[in-house]
């Protein structure tokens, strides 16, 4: 059988994302210059990690060379510089998420740790036999184990919100499982694998209704799009620097003041304590009663850096750009024979979960990625969305403002070089 | 196509990928083992028949990439008629050959149909789809349930 040839090209279809000139922005990013296997890179991998622009990774270079000291109690300039600089970027983490101050921003190695981190300190101290935790069908296994471990320890039961066959999630069974007994929504944002924009801001007066504090997950919401967690009115919002063109290593638990006030640390050590002695130990105030140890503080002061660059560019922006690179990106996968996107929620971010007959996604990656074409392939640490769909694995493909029509035509170009192989 | 895909996606490893040989389940076996790859998720399931030391039958079902469905195939049909021992020396070797030095100067044209695996020396990350099967096979043998590559 002959493999037809790609029919579609960038000019036939109209999808006009001319908000900014990506060719200038591409220039912020060294790594976008980089040939993989005599190939230009065509990095699809966003929703793994983010690249980094010259100016965190300048930022985080200057720290090291000019500013290292540890933070905090230090008399020294060093220390003190240290301190201003780690201190200035909650207050940018605070305007930019626009919480209500900087008590609420907690700084974590990630979104994992700052689920987990809700878990130990609000969980167990609130959750009893018989309780319930929803989560979704879509959650990332990082906001499914750590409710499980701690169900495991408390007897609190975890239930879980169908998606139907688009990937949305059936909101009339959300509220089918709210009731007295529902002590903490887990939801996410926007889904890793299939991109799926869930309806947070609903979800979450549903569950204010029982009275229900919700936690977010938007490690995929804020490298795309504006948060504000006092419009949602959530209760926690967790999120990763690496994500959003800032460095690996850093995270954000915004919670809201009062919840925190209430949480019990987490890790004991140094810089969460106000006196220690063998008979009793008295914690600091927020947010250091929640950041035990040295932080990762030239991260923190990187993810400033990303924050500032984000706000350079523009949510507006990054947001109108992206939904035309999706709409151009689902248009011409979707001319590929016998290709089959995996996820058509009505809201969509810039993510396309495909398969291809029953090509292995293994196989896809492996060929595409002698092409210098990045993506993701097997079950994107989302197995119940694997199961849901009956699928081992799925190609991902996830894009970021920095991406390109023509990239997108180079990954079609692929993909028909790997049906050419496989016919 | 670039020759490093050429290597590894070679013409007998597409047809075996396609029409896997020994791809059933297995009547009443004597040995079986379930592998798993929890890198891509690659599952297979192998039973044997064995009868005075030798492997009499041998089947696999389960799903998977290219390279470890094609890898089961050609084993199983490598191992069918084969002693114990002579079996678990032959898995050895094929562990040698895809975990090998690229510029290796071995010499596999002996080797059969299992030399089409070799290029997947070139591709580090895909030698656990290759070796699965092998692995599963030796987990059997031994009697352990279960195997996995990680």
């Amino acid at each position: 059988m002959e493999v037809a040839e790609r029919k579609t090209l960038a000019e036939d279809i109209f999808c006009p994302i001319d908000v900014f000139d990506v060719e200038e922005i591409r220039e912020d990013f060294p790594i976008l210059r980089k040939r993989v296997h005599g190939k230009r890179l065509v990095y699809l991998d966003n929703a793994a990690t983010s690249q980094k622009p010259q100016s965190v990774i300048d930022t985080i270079s200057t720290y090291y060379t000019g500013e290292n000291a540890n933070i905090h109690r230090g008399v020294h300039y060093l220390s003190q510089l240290a301190t201003q600089r780690y201190e200035e970027t909650r207050t940018k983490v605070k305007d930019f998420i626009n919480a209500g101050s900087e008590k609420e921003i907690i700084f974590t190695s990630g979104t994992t740790e700052a689920i987990n981190l809700v878990a130990h300190g609000y969980g167990r101290l609130n959750f009893r036999e018989g309780d319930e935790i929803i989560v979704s069908n879509l959650e990332h296994h990082s906001n499914i184990v750590p409710w499980q471990l701690l169900c495991e320890q408390t007897g609190a039961k975890l239930r879980v919100i169908p998606i139907d066959d688009n990937g949305d999630i059936i909101l009339d069974e959300y509220k089918k499982l709210l009731n007295e007994k529902t002590k903490l929504v887990a939801i996410v944002h926007i889904s890793n694998s299939l991109g799926t924009i869930n309806p947070v801001k609903e979800i979450i007066t549903l569950a204010h209704e029982y009275s229900a504090p919700v936690l977010i997950d938007g490690a995929q919401a804020v490298p795309h799009s504006k948060v504000d967690v006092q419009e949602l009115d959530c209760d926690f919002y967790c999120f990763s620097g690496h994500k959003m063109f800032g460095p690996t290593g850093v995270g954000i638990l915004y919670g809201k003041e009062d919840l925190l006030e209430d949480m019990a640390p987490f890790l004991g050590g140094g810089d969460m304590i106000k006196t220690v002695t063998f008979e009793k130990t008295t914690y600091s105030d927020l947010p250091s009663k929640l950041e035990a140890g040295t932080p990762n503080i030239a991260g923190v002061i990187g993810l400033g850096a990303a924050i500032d660059y984000i706000n350079k560019i523009g949510y507006n922006k990054i947001s109108a750009y992206e939904e035309g690179l999706l709409n151009y990106a689902q248009k011409v996968l979707q001319g590929v024979d016998g290709l089959r996107i995996i996820g058509t929620a009505h809201h969509k971010a810039a993510v396309i979960s495909f398969v291809i007959g029953d090509i292995h996604p293994h196989d896809i990656g492996t060929i595409l990625d002698q092409n210098g074409i990045a993506i993701r392939t097997g079950h994107h640490c989302t197995q119940p969305v694997m199961e849901r769909f009956n699928l081992p694995a799925t190609s991902r493909a996830s894009f970021a403002f920095y991406n390109t029509k023509e990239e997108v035509d180079q990954l079609v170009d692929g993909i028909y070089g790997v049906l050419r192989l496989f016919k | 196509m670039k020759q490093d895909l050429r290597d590894l996606y070679q013409e007998i490893i597409l047809d075996h990928n396609k029409n896997p040989k020994n791809f059933k389940l297995l009547e009443e076996p004597t040995h079986q083992s379930e592998g798993y790859n929890p890198l891509c998720g690659d599952k297979v399931n192998l039973a044997m028949k064995v009868q005075e030391n030798t492997i009499q039958d041998i089947g696999f079902q389960g799903s998977g990439c290219a390279i470890s469905k094609a890898s089961a195939s050609v084993m199983t049909s490598a191992l069918k008629g084969l002693k114990i021992d002579e079996a678990a020396a032959l898995a050895a070797e094929f562990e040698k050959m895809v975990k090998s030095d690229i510029d290796s100067e071995e010499d596999y044209s002996e080797f059969g149909k299992l030399a089409a695996f070799a290029g997947v020396r070139e591709f580090p990350v895909r030698v656990k789809c290759a070796t699965l099967a092998w692995h599963t096979m030796k987990s059997a043998l031994g009697q352990t349930d279960k195997t996995s590559t990680e």
